[in-house]
């Protein structure tokens, strides 16, 4: 596939990506601030929200086990990672996040349960779609084309 | 010579033996005589006339002695005994006659004792009837007492009735005890209730029998005959003589009616009818005492019932008020559940809204900088304004609701009142010249500079005139003119409802806006600040316009105390939107703490600040990864940490500005900042501290401002945003 092609295709998906809302503007601004002195911005700041979610997400599944729940430190794990994701833009992870800390509120066990599974599918989503992002970036770059502009 | 007395006869013996006898026990009785009324009267305590005793003991004594001595005169007896009968004789009358005179004094004496002790004896008598009359009396009232008391004692009408039946009854020893109500219709008594019948049912009197009437025309009771109608409860056995029956009004008094020491005599009051039956054939009568019972208790009945009556009205309007108050509270609720379900929705929609919106606005721009075709250009052009007309139509809607709930609240700044104006002419004046329209700006010569206001809001009630003036206008010239609000002009008797009140600290801002363009016809005015309420004229059906914008700034115009109207001459004759606000009088400006950094202002924005030392304490890796990354790209120095200790033990005099991520982590990140401050003696040589936060809500700022902060930035944070947060910090030293 040449580089026109890529940089469709990357355009393309992109613009899915912020059409069904999995990223927001907060992306646009981390693709801004990449620039020479920083090439690799985005990549490193989305892996380190990737090490950091699935951190909390564990940490999340293991407190949601116990016999004691202790929702004040669920809720400052829910509020980390609404932080780390509004922070790179994942708006739909960021968004049950925000559900996840009224259940967190109203100590909800099951609601909270339910949704720990949704920011786990949220994430993973998320994820998957950012490392395709990041593939296309990649073979974009390989190629030679020169990336789209945020 | 012995003179021997011979007697006259010797040969009766016989009957001078008799003599002899009889003289003989008459001695004996008058001696015995003496002896027993010494004996009785030494008996006896009381006898006032001793001294008679002694006379007449006397004289019997004498009597009997001569009688004694009578004996020996029977046969020859010697001068001695002749000469001892004379002197006995001689005193005995003596004595006698003393006696009797005696007598006629002490018998009358003696008799009026007598009358006396009968006179008395007839007192004592009338006495006991008394005490027996006044110990039934006393019954009585006890009776009454306790009926009283029994009646008084439940608020139940039916029980009242029953009680005082029953107790009457029992009192009284009546045989039959009944109560006659009249109906509804007020035609008929009917028997309610009654001592031997348990469940009276089916009896009823016409109301307007002579009897009645006779007993309803008294308060007293009133004896009738047994024979009457409401007398005759049981069938009669015939040979059995009924008993006396007495009857007696009981007054159905209405609430109304009720005074406590004066019973009105109102000839349309109800009566109930209270019959009482003495038992047959035992020939009792009806006793002054009993009736007067009978009459008090029909009263205290009446009183009862009418406390009873009004417990019952009191409990029904309570009743009432409960059903009434349920049903208001589920009204309330039900409410107060649609407007919660009519925020979520617009909250919701507002965000779902606005997303799109976002990327197609953001998309399209990145569009319009890629190479374009001139048709794709004109294009993405046109849909770059659809959207943002787009975006302020779900502004406008989301303004509006919030205005609505009152929920609205102006951002209040000191303002560049020049400027403001100076920027609308700016926006409107590419518009207007496209439509060949001339705009002219008037500012009066003691126009303010500052004032105190929100600004954003002031400039959108500006725009909106002006750009409407200017939309429905094809020809002309748009004039605006604003000047301070003379107090005389405040009154204007068009607007009865505003009342201005210029004081100390504010003035008033009126501004005209006078366009030539097509006007509106007078009905149609009061149409306008309507929401969604468009224009019907054909020729203005095209011009756009949601309808909104006259409602919003009316509503704004209201929330700052002012008051907007449009005048028109008619169609074609153009149209003069005038409007009042309220605005502040600034302090000295020197100061003025807070200045509003406006962004229509045209500062010198830095765009690039090399050198900065900034210290970004973030415990978020992720946030703090990418604050750190805009930083850089401005070109600050920046240094990390990510705990609060951490930064107390970094922060030195070098760092220029400390940025803190106000995460809720337990500690109080206003403590923080409080301890940063403390670490530095002289002010200029402390950083500059800004909080980084995702709150909007007016508290969070003002906490900050609290503890000393220099500044609030809200998550998220563009590029633009943080260039212009750090040129501010660093001319100004100061966000808020």
């Amino acid at each position: 596939m040449d580089a026109l092609q890529l940089r469709k295709q990357l355009i393309e998906y992109t613009a899915e990506l912020f059409s069904e809302g999995f990223l927001d503007e907060q992306f646009t601004q981390l693709q801004q601030l990449q620039d020479e002195t920083n090439p690799n911005f985005v990549v490193e700041v989305v892996s380190l929200f990737f090490q950091d979610s699935e951190r909390l997400l564990n940490e999340l599944a293991k407190s949601l086990s116990q016999q004691e729940i202790d929702f004040k430190k669920i809720d400052a794990y829910v509020h980390q990672l609404k932080g780390s994701s509004s922070s790179v833009g994942a708006h739909r992870v960021q968004r049950s996040c925000i559900s996840f800390r009224d259940f967190c509120n109203a100590k909800n066990i099951e609601g909270c349960l339910e949704c720990l599974q949704k920011v786990k599918q949220e994430y993973s989503l998320i994820k998957d779609k950012l490392e395709t992002f990041f593939d296309l970036e990649q073979r974009l770059s390989a190629t030679g084309g020169s990336p789209p502009l945020p | 010579m012995e003179c021997c007395f011979d007697p006259q006869w010797p040969a009766d013996e016989l009957l001078m033996k008799y003599q002899y006898i009889s003289d003989f026990f008459i001695a004996l009785a008058y001696f015995s005589i003496p002896l027993e009324l010494i004996y009785f009267v030494k008996k006896s305590a009381v006898f006032p006339y001793r001294w008679v005793l002694v006379q007449f003991g006397a004289f019997i004594v004498l009597c009997g002695a001569t009688h004694l001595i009578n004996l020996w005169t029977f046969t020859t007896h010697t001068r001695t005994v002749a000469i001892v009968m004379t002197t006995a004789k001689v005193f005995t009358a003596a004595v006698s006659c003393a006696t009797a005179l005696m007598l006629v004094h002490i018998i009358p004496d003696l008799l009026s004792v007598k009358t006396r002790e009968l006179f008395l004896k007839n007192k004592a008598a009338e006495l006991d009837r008394e005490m027996g009359l006044i110990r039934t009396q006393e019954e009585t009232g006890r009776h009454v007492r306790m009926l009283t008391h029994e009646i008084r004692s439940t608020l139940d009408r039916h029980t009242i009735l029953k009680t005082t039946l029953v107790e009457l009854g029992r009192t009284l020893a009546l045989e039959e005890c009944a109560l006659w109500m009249p109906t509804r219709t007020g035609l008929e008594l009917q028997l309610s209730y009654s001592l031997r019948q348990q469940n009276p049912v089916g009896y009823t009197v016409p109301i307007h029998l002579p009897v009645i009437n006779q007993v309803f025309g008294t308060s007293r009771a009133v004896k009738i005959s047994p024979n009457s109608p409401v007398a005759r409860l049981r069938p009669l056995a015939g040979k059995y003589m009924p008993g006396e029956v007495v009857a007696v009004r009981v007054p159905l008094l209405h609430l109304s009616n009720f005074r406590i020491n004066d019973w009105p005599e109102l000839s349309t009051k109800r009566y109930a009818l209270m019959v009482l039956m003495l038992p047959s054939d035992s020939a009792r009568q009806w006793h002054v005492h009993e009736l007067e019972l009978v009459e008090v208790v029909a009263d205290q009945v009446a009183v009862a019932l009418s406390h009873a009556a009004i417990l019952e009205e009191s409990m029904r309007a309570r009743d009432l008020l409960m059903e009434q108050n349920v049903a208001l509270d589920l009204a309330r609720r039900e409410a107060e559940t649609a407007i919660r379900a009519r925020n979520d929705f617009l909250a919701v929609m507002n965000h779902e809204m606005r997303t799109p919106m976002h990327a197609i606005i953001a998309l399209s721009s990145l569009l319009q900088e890629t190479e374009l075709t001139p048709e794709q250009r004109l294009m993405v052009e046109t849909i770059m304004k659809s959207s943002s007309l787009l975006a302020t139509l779900i502004n406008d809607v989301l303004d509006l609701s919030r205005l609505e709930d009152g929920s609205l609240q102006l951002d209040i700044g000191t303002l560049n009142l020049r400027s403001v104006f100076n920027e609308v002419m700016c926006l409107i004046k590419p518009v207007a010249s496209v439509k060949k329209l001339n705009i002219v700006l008037n500012l009066a010569e003691d126009f303010p500079e500052y004032a105190v206001g929100d600004e954003k809001r002031l400039m959108q009630i500006i725009l909106n005139v002006v750009g409407n003036g200017v939309k429905f206008s094809k020809e002309g010239s748009i004039s605006i003119t604003a000047s301070v609000a003379k107090a005389e002009l405040l009154r204007d008797t068009r607007t009865p409802e505003f009342f201005p009140v210029p004081g100390d600290n504010n003035f008033y801002l009126r501004v005209q806006v006078k366009d030539t363009g097509s006007g509106i016809s007078p009905q149609d005015i009061p149409k306008l600040f309507t929401k969604f309420a468009q224009n019907q004229s054909p020729a203005l059906k095209n011009s756009g316009g949601s309808g909104l914008g006259l409602a919003i700034c009316k509503r704004f115009v209201n929330l700052m105390d002012g008051h907007i109207w449009i005048e028109s001459e008619g169609l074609g004759k153009g149209c003069t939107a005038t409007f009042i606000v309220k605005l502040g009088i600034p302090e000295k400006m020197g100061d003025t703490k807070f200045p509003l950094i406006g962004q229509s202002a045209a500062k010198r924005v830095q765009t690039s600040f090399p050198g900065l030392k900034v210290l970004l304490v973030d415990d978020n890796s992720v946030s703090r990864a990418v604050t750190k990354g805009l930083l850089l790209h401005l070109g600050c120095e920046v240094t990390t940490v990510s705990s609060r200790e951490e930064c107390l033990r970094v922060v030195s005099e070098d760092h220029r500005l400390v940025i803190m991520d106000m995460c809720v982590s337990g500690v109080d990140s206003y403590d923080i900042a409080v301890q940063v401050q403390d670490r530095f003696t002289k002010r200029y040589e402390r950083p500059l501290i800004v909080a980084l936060t995702g709150n909007t809500d007016k508290l969070t700022k003002e906490n900050c401002m609290r503890v000393g902060m220099d500044g609030v930035i809200v998550k998220p944070v563009s590029i633009d945003k943080m260039r212009t947060v750090l040129s501010d910090l660093l001319e100004h030293r100061v966000l808020f």
